[in-house]
């Protein structure tokens, strides 16, 4: 007999234990697949969902985020070797976002590592790594596993995220710094394990993530939803969270660059150098998968860089081609990601650019199309390169956040 | 000339370079490079150098070559340029001639020059045997000196590498249209095959698939076993095709290579195995003994096999993880073990004249009987019926054994590497008496004549001679093994992911068996990759 639980080649995706309270709040009935997970896209309107990140507080679904379980004697070691950062300079209780490349120093996959002990640590990523984790771990004392499933985990992210994680019963969180994590209790919604939290997000706002057990993720739901009804607090679903990740300068893989590991053609590979991400690179601490590369890169120059752009009218740059003419004769770049940013009150997009013509204030111009009615026209915009992150609100940063 | 800056630990004494290893390419690549101007130090784990290539008492009185027991591969000219000569190595038997035993009492000759006993037995493969050789040296003959040179590698801007593939087209287009088809149809197939196109007498059949499959682990029927004869066969005609015997064994020859390296100014230390490879600022500065002393180092040079010197010297931490996974994927399961009997007289092989002792006996009747002892082995078990490769040096050489006694050293296959069932412990007993047994059926009377005897399977080779898997060319053999992917793409050219760190040994091209031509091939990158790094310095 079938159970709803047990995966099947009819029903291949797997529903989250928020499944039935999100299907439960789904408006519009609008379900997309994450990384083998059926999870919302749109639960009301994105613009209301929008605006729950920037102006009041929103819960997001981040079970299907993949998590590896990384223990042993040299976790530090495998960890060090394995991602571009520092990490012996990450202290247990601290998270860092990390990206980790092949030998030709081309990114894999990016993602946070979280210190939970001196020897522990888990890794969140987007896909699953455990074949690339696993090659890296010849030679280390280090113990791979998966905890994907065994772990649940809600995002709640915006300017009252605190306060109303405070009101639920978090004690402590206000004390948490970006990229701290903690842990805490909620016995008065019958959470008996410890939850832990930590002040992450993919907003650029105040946020944080709490991850559970799977059997105390309808509680912490429940919770929050209660607590949350006189504070504006909305669930979210990824349409949304996109508008909100482009104007912090996040980068999405499959959008932004794609992995390596993925890549067919020569060329689409991309490197921490390109994307802007040589901050995350450091070249002192020792060797690290694909240094080498890195540093022969890193003096020949890149040839391409993902840059920030500010686009002139009002219409979506979605898949446009930039050229350095406005008569559309010399291609220089193709945009990523692109909205509307509702905050910024700007037209913003990601896009990867060829080497020469990468200057901030440079002008290029955005072939976008629109769709008047499936009449089709062709616009050319003017577009600016300008700094990341397009939106970085002080209230980010300050600890302890305001209380409202 | 531009010496890179070695900065280790302090105090210890310091050279241009370090060869890990006193194995015979060590010593052949470390002599190279004294010659080129370098202060050179091989540290070598076990008592004496020489490695594989060992003489070892193994009875009171009774010498055998422990590991490998032919000089048939080191190129004249390496001899020559080397002065092996001068430096003792004498050989007293040249030119051996190759026998292929049989139960029945008609030994096959495989002289080209002396067709008598196969003429006996067909006419039509009389007829066959000379062309077939012909064609197959023209081959080979084509592809060695590919040997010589530093593979080149793949999708580079490289006039260097350029020209090398260009060269190797050249030379296989140089063999004009029928043969480079011919050559091109036969690369890839199973050595069975092709010799069944040409033979009907299953005894000359065997003894010409033996060599295609000798040291590897291939049987006649599998693909790529025809690429391996061409292999060994062209590596044999850069040694004047013939198979010699060292007098004194093979130690005589490392010992002569080790009187050449220090005749060059080499420093050799036995006795000091190697604890690990020193990093500094992301190059190789030295190593570390297993007593703790530091020696540094701007070149380091390892004789060791890839797996060893990648996973095991260096580490991990230092090398990129796609490259170890590429490393860890090296095929090297030796599925061949060494023989040696001390025996009381000259054993007597059925139909055998007392001349043919002084060459190689081949024991395997037909392929089948070859593919049969092969499938065995890779279910992890011992064939009933072994292929056996065997010599009796105290033939021609008296100092191998007591006057009137005699020894017997014979390469045996496929014994696995590691039993599907229970160690070789436990069934060391069984195979001893085992082959023995099989070789009385060929020799009747042997078995009373051993004194002593003694098996080596591929886990003792590998813990006496630290070679990983017990395999004689560190790394398997193979099309996928083979030029510019050996041991792995990224380590071919002998330079290493980690600057300053090289790889001499058999695991890179042109393999192992005794020849000596990666490490010469490997000392002439070494100075070579100087004179760049100096030029770009300048």
């Amino acid at each position: 007999m079938l159970t709803e639980s047990a995966p099947h080649y009819r029903q291949p995706l797997l529903k989250t234990p928020f499944h039935d309270r999100a299907r439960a709040l789904c408006q519009v009935d609008s379900f997309i697949p994450w990384a083998g997970y059926t999870t919302v896209d749109v639960f009301t309107t994105v613009e209301q969902e929008y605006f729950a990140i920037r102006n009041s507080t929103s819960v997001y679904d981040l079970t299907p985020m993949v998590k590896y379980r990384i223990t042993g004697r040299d976790a530090t070691r495998f960890l060090n070797r394995l991602v571009t950062r520092d990490i012996t300079r990450l202290r247990p209780g601290r998270v860092a976002y990390c990206v980790w490349c092949d030998d030709k120093g081309h990114i894999i996959d990016d993602g946070t590592v979280f210190r939970l002990g001196e020897t522990e640590y888990r890794l969140c990523t987007g896909e699953r790594q455990l074949n690339w984790l696993l090659d890296s771990a010849v030679g280390f004392e280090v113990d791979v596993a998966e905890v994907t499933e065994d772990v649940a985990a809600l995002s709640v992210q915006g300017p009252t995220s605190c306060a109303l994680l405070k009101a639920l019963g978090l004690e402590g969180v206000e004390c948490l710094k970006p990229f701290d994590l903690g842990y805490s209790h909620l016995p008065t919604w019958g959470v008996e394990a410890p939850l832990m939290v930590s002040r992450t997000g993919f907003t650029g706002d105040l946020g944080y993530e709490i991850w559970m057990r799977p059997g105390d993720a309808e509680r912490v739901w429940d919770g929050l939803m209660e607590v949350g009804r006189d504070r504006a607090l909305r669930p979210i679903g990824s349409r949304a969270l996109n508008i909100a990740r482009i104007e912090a300068g996040f980068l999405l893989p499959n959008v932004d660059f794609v992995s390596a590991e993925h890549t067919l053609r020569v060329g689409t590979e991309r490197s921490p150098l390109e994307l802007g991400l040589a901050w995350l690179v450091d070249f002192e601490k020792g060797h690290f998968t694909g240094r080498r590369a890195l540093l022969e890169e890193k003096s020949r120059g890149p040839r391409r860089l993902l840059v920030g752009l500010d686009i002139e009218g009002n219409k979506p740059a979605h898949n446009a081609l930039l050229y350095a003419d406005r008569s559309g004769k010399r291609q220089v770049g193709s945009v990523t990601s692109a909205t509307w940013s509702p905050t910024g009150k700007r037209n913003i997009a990601l896009a990867m650019m060829d080497a020469p013509h990468i200057t901030t204030g440079l002008n290029v111009w955005a072939e976008i199309y629109l769709n008047r009615e499936l009449v089709w026209e062709r616009r050319m915009a003017r577009a600016r390169i300008v700094e990341r992150p397009f939106f970085a609100p002080e209230r980010r940063r300050v600890t302890p956040p305001a209380h409202y | 000339m531009n010496r890179p800056a070695t900065s280790a630990s302090p105090g210890g004494p310091k050279y241009d370079c370090i060869v890990i290893g006193g194995g015979h390419n060590g010593l052949v690549c470390a002599t190279y490079l004294a010659r080129g101007g370098r202060s050179v130090l091989v540290l070598e784990a076990a008592e004496s150098v020489g490695g594989a290539a060992a003489t070892r008492e193994f009875s009171p009185g009774f010498k055998v070559s422990a590991c490998a027991h032919l000089l048939h591969l080191m190129p004249e000219s390496l001899i020559r340029e080397l002065s092996l000569g001068t430096h003792g190595l004498h050989i007293v038997a040249d030119r051996m001639p190759t026998t292929a035993l049989s139960e029945d009492g008609y030994p096959l000759s495989l002289d080209v020059a002396n067709p008598g006993s196969l003429e006996a037995r067909s006419s039509a493969d009389a007829v066959a045997y000379p062309t077939y050789v012909a064609r197959l040296q023209r081959f080979s003959a084509a592809l060695q000196p590919m040997f010589e040179t530093v593979p080149p590698r793949l999708g580079t801007d490289s006039w260097h590498d350029r020209l090398a593939l260009l060269r190797l087209g050249l030379r296989l287009r140089g063999l004009g249209r029928r043969d480079m088809r011919e050559l091109l149809r036969i690369g890839g197939m199973c050595v069975q095959d092709l010799l069944d196109e040409y033979f009907e007498t299953p005894l000359l059949k065997a003894a010409l698939g033996f060599d295609a499959v000798l040291g590897s682990n291939f049987g006649p029927r599998s693909p790529g076993s025809v690429f391996t004869l061409l292999y060994r066969m062209a590596a044999a005609s850069a040694a004047g095709g013939t198979l010699a015997l060292p007098s004194g064994g093979m130690g005589a020859l490392s010992g002569a290579l080790a009187k050449a390296a220090i005749d060059a100014g080499v420093v050799i230390r036995t006795g000091a195995p190697v604890e690990r490879i020193l990093v500094k600022d992301d190059r190789a500065a030295g190593v570390i003994l297993e007593s703790g002393e530091s020696v540094s180092a701007g070149t380091v040079i390892s004789n060791a096999d890839p797996r060893t010197t990648f996973l095991r010297l260096l580490g991990a931490e230092y090398l990129d993880a796609g490259f170890v996974r590429r490393v860890t994927h090296v095929r090297a399961r030796g599925l061949a073990a060494k023989l040696h009997l001390a025996l009381d007289e000259l054993p007597v092989f059925k139909g055998l004249e007392e001349e043919a002792l002084r060459g190689r006996l081949l024991l395997a009747p037909s392929l089948e009987y070859i593919e049969r002892a092969f499938n065995h082995s890779k279910y992890g078990e011992l064939s009933a019926a072994p292929i056996f490769e065997i010599t009796l040096p105290s033939v021609a050489d008296s100092s191998m054994a007591p006057a009137g006694n005699h020894v017997l050293s014979a390469v045996v296959q496929y014994v696995p590497y590691r039993l599907a069932t229970g160690g070789w412990e436990q069934e060391r007993a069984h195979l001893t008496g085992l082959l023995i047994d099989t070789l009385g059926h060929y020799a009747p009377g042997l078995r009373e004549s051993v004194i002593a005897a003694e098996v080596l399977t591929p886990e003792d080779l590998e813990r006496e001679f630290r070679m990983t898997g017990g395999h004689w060319h560190h790394a398997e053999l193979a099309l996928d093994q083979f030029l510019m992917v050996r041991p792995v793409p990224g380590a071919a050219q002998y330079n290493t992911p980690l600057e300053g760190l090289y790889l001499c040994g058999a695991g890179t091209h042109p393999g192992g068996g005794v020849m000596g031509v990666a490490g010469r091939n490997a000392a002439r990158q070494v100075l070579r990759g100087e004179a760049v790094r100096g030029r770009r310095a300048a």
